[in-house]
């Protein structure tokens, strides 16, 4: 039935205009710029790649990897944490601040060295909370062999800003000649995951309490460069260095804007299969009530790697024995064509488009 | 999931397509009338299992696509009132109006927040008496029982600052309206499952009887739709033309005798009432009584209240009768597009447009892998 649109110059004149650079059509920021679908996406290259251009920037990774004295190559990212609550079952933000600029760091290769941390402050927020947090950050720290060894305070006043927000930006050292963009996936290629998905999203948003939801879940937050380092040590040893193709923390957006993203920069297929994704009975019974798709949901301990098929398995099975990769599977695999799509054929036998995500993740009514 | 699981196996799944590909030859047009139905069938690729004699057609049932822009407009005026919270389930929140929508009102300093459910919005009522909260009622007979018992509940408590925006709207009116299309191509449905739990199988009864079409009630589940498309393709076989209940799990043939009852007492038809792609529909919205018009924010606040047409280009209405297919439309894809909608089809995920603009993709990929093999 949809052949002939299909094979219509329709069809291709849609592609062409998905495929487009989008614009920014809003007049302000809204809660959909933030939530790392397809309008923070307009709003990166529409606003900060218009105005920052430049070729380590265009590339659009979680960190930027650049050479110090033509020597060693270095890689630096930033990043921002807002969540609300501050704790929730399995960290705080302080916690979430470590590991999250780390991840940003390992997903290149890197060995995260130093931190820095900003924090701003709203007007009454508790000392002892601040304690709290500060002691979380320097536990996450020292158990991921980074420290903060910069940072910055600002205080604003009651409404200014909600409890406290904090910045890290970090930088490490990529210590092989490895190369890993989002933009190396190769037609054969496997897709790991590294374990259940969905874990932290659900866990902030049964934490907010709006829902009265009670569970066990927790969030996954956690550091994984030395899960990474381990599968780098791996191939290292397989003699395949350039094995591993492209590695990603599938945070904001969840999984599926991960892949999507990844499909794009590498103009590739990549076909998953919900049996073998891994999620939790307790996330999947949240999501089923809150009328969310895991796929779609936040991890902060978790990766995707997409690696060549030869060493798929034995890669699996060395980050099955790091804590942090217990979970590890292959969920799918790259295609050549139809570029820049990514697929899932269900449990059920169908098959359906996985976009990315283009607004913020609403639960529904119908 | 235990009790989901069963819904969704997908041996049983294969052993019914079989069975469903056998039946006939004859090209059908099968309307599944609810968002959650539309919904299930793409998440779970179920046209992929149906021969390709029989056609989905996504019907009216998801109550956000039908919100005429004008309303919608109402909703951002409202919002926009000093001192005025305004909750809202998640799913309206993109949803265009004229001009803009709820989430670049919120960005402009409007008091949105969104809920779960009525109570939700009651409790924030009760929290800040200083400021007036306003719940934006919309759905078929699932979401206005609820509505109708918050109010109830709101009277009991003597709650002074909480109103109700209603745009309720009623399943039957709107299949009758479907049907009388002249040009309507439609073999037989896929019923509505969670509004006839609450309003019954019996009031579909004018479907078979009176023109002459197979009505399935059906559940959600993967397994409850495929099993429903069964039913209805054989009924059309055997040349019967019944209604039958796919989803007896929850539903009885009376509905819910209590949840009828407090909508009775709280609500009254609308003598008109428009949909976004459908026109007025005579007796199809729910509108709060006389006796409970102190929590009608309508008759509260003023709100522009405008009739706002359809942009001219949108074939929004052909599209959900199953005259036209999504792609004949002249703006598809190119001036209308998800991130953009400019017609109800293209709002929601679920919307018939929406869907196929993503189908499309899908049916390249289906192409490719035939050519392969």
């Amino acid at each position: 039935m949809t052949e002939s649109f299909v094979t219509s110059p329709l069809f291709e004149r849609v592609e062409r205009a998905r495929r487009r650079k989008h614009k920014i059509r809003e007049t302000h920021i809204t809660l959909a710029h933030g939530s790392g679908g397809r309008a923070m996406h307009d709003l990166v290259e529409g606003i900060f790649l218009e105005y920052f251009k430049n070729p380590m920037l265009d590339r659009l990774e979680d960190q930027a990897v650049f050479e110090v004295n033509g020597a060693k190559r270095m890689a630096f990212s930033t990043d921002s944490y807002v969540v609300d609550p501050i704790s929730f079952p399995g960290g705080d933000i302080g916690k979430l601040a470590v590991h999250g600029t780390v991840n940003d760091l390992a997903m290149s290769g890197a060995r995260p060295l130093y931190l820095s941390a900003g924090f701003i402050l709203e007007e009454g927020f508790p000392i002892d909370d601040l304690r709290r947090i500060a002691a979380s950050m320097q536990a996450a720290a020292a158990e991921a062999s980074v420290q903060i060894v910069t940072g910055d305070t600002k205080v604003v006043q009651k409404g200014g800003a909600d409890k406290i927000f904090i910045n890290t930006s970090g930088i490490g050292v990529i210590e092989t000649s490895i190369n890993i963009s989002s933009s190396n996936a190769r037609p054969g290629d496997k897709v790991i995951v590294s374990g259940t998905i969905g874990d932290h999203g659900t866990t902030i948003m049964i934490a907010r309490g709006d829902l009265e939801l009670e569970t066990n879940i927790e969030s996954d937050s956690a550091s994984l460069h030395f899960l990474v380092a381990e599968m780098l040590d791996e191939v290292s040893t397989l003699g395949t260095p350039d094995a591993i193709r492209a590695l990603r923390d599938p945070t904001r957006g969840g999984v599926a804007t991960t892949l999507n993203e990844i499909a794009l920069s590498s103009d590739v297929y990549i076909e998953i299969r919900e049996e073998l994704i891994p999620v939790r009975e307790e996330v999947k019974g949240a999501c089923e009530i809150l009328g969310l798709d895991p796929l779609y949901v936040a991890n902060e301990g978790k990766l995707i790697a997409i690696v060549s098929p030869g060493i798929a398995d034995k890669i699996v099975e060395r980050m099955q024995k790091n804590p942090n990769g217990i979970g590890a599977c292959i969920i799918g695999e790259v295609k050549a064509q139809p570029q820049g799509i990514v697929s899932m054929t269900t449990g059920f036998g169908g098959t359906r488009i996985v976009d990315m995500l283009a607004g913020e993740q609403l639960p529904r009514i119908c | 999931m235990k009790y989901i699981d069963e819904y969704r196996q997908s041996d049983l799944a294969k052993i019914l397509a079989e069975k469903i590909s056998g039946m006939t030859d004859r090209p059908l047009k099968l309307m599944e009338v609810c968002g959650g139905h539309t919904h299930a069938i793409f998440k779970y690729g179920i046209e992929d299992l149906l021969p390709p004699n029989i056609e989905m057609i996504h019907g009216p049932g998801c109550p956000v696509c039908v919100i005429p822009l004008g309303r919608t407009d109402d909703c951002i005026s409202l919002a926009l009132e000093p001192d005025v919270i305004f909750t809202t389930f998640g799913d309206m929140m993109r949803v265009p109006g004229s001009k803009t929508n709820l989430l670049d009102a919120k960005a402009q300093g409007a008091d949105v927040r969104m809920v779960y459910s009525p109570l939700d919005a009651l409790k924030i009522a009760k929290k800040t008496p200083q400021r007036h909260v306003i719940f934006l009622a919309l759905g078929f007979e699932t979401t206005s029982p609820s509505t109708a018992m918050t109010i109830l509940q709101a009277d009991k408590d003597k709650v002074e600052n909480f109103t109700v925006f209603c745009n309720h709207i009623m399943i039957v009116p709107s299949l009758k309206a479907m049907l009388d299309s002249p040009d309507l191509q439609l073999d037989g449905f896929v019923g509505p499952g969670h509004v006839s739990t609450v309003i019954g199988t019996r009031c579909y009864e004018f479907v078979p009887n009176e023109y002459g079409k197979p009505l399935v009630v059906t559940g959600f589940e993967p397994l409850d739709i495929l099993q429903s498309v069964y039913m209805i393709v054989k009924q059309i076989v055997e040349g019967r033309a019944e209604i039958e209940n796919q989803y007896g799990r929850v539903v009885e043939r009376d509905g819910n005798r209590k949840a009828l009852e407090v909508l009775s007492e709280v609500f009254e038809p609308r003598r008109f009432f428009e949909w976004r792609g459908l026109g007025s529909i005579a007796n199809s919205g729910m509108k709060l009584k006389e006796k409970y018009a102190a929590f009608d924010a309508e008759l509260k606040f003023e709100v522009p209240g405008l009739r706002i047409a359809d942009p001219k280009a949108c074939q929004c209405g052909e599209i959900l009768k199953g005259v036209k297919k999504p792609w004949e439309c002249k703006v598809f894809g190119t001036a209308c597009t998800p991130e953009t909608p400019i017609g109800t089809c293209m709002v929601s995920s679920e919307g018939a447009c929406a869907a196929y603009y993503n189908f499309g993709r899908l049916s390249k990929i289906a192409q490719r892998s035939t050519a392969q093999v």
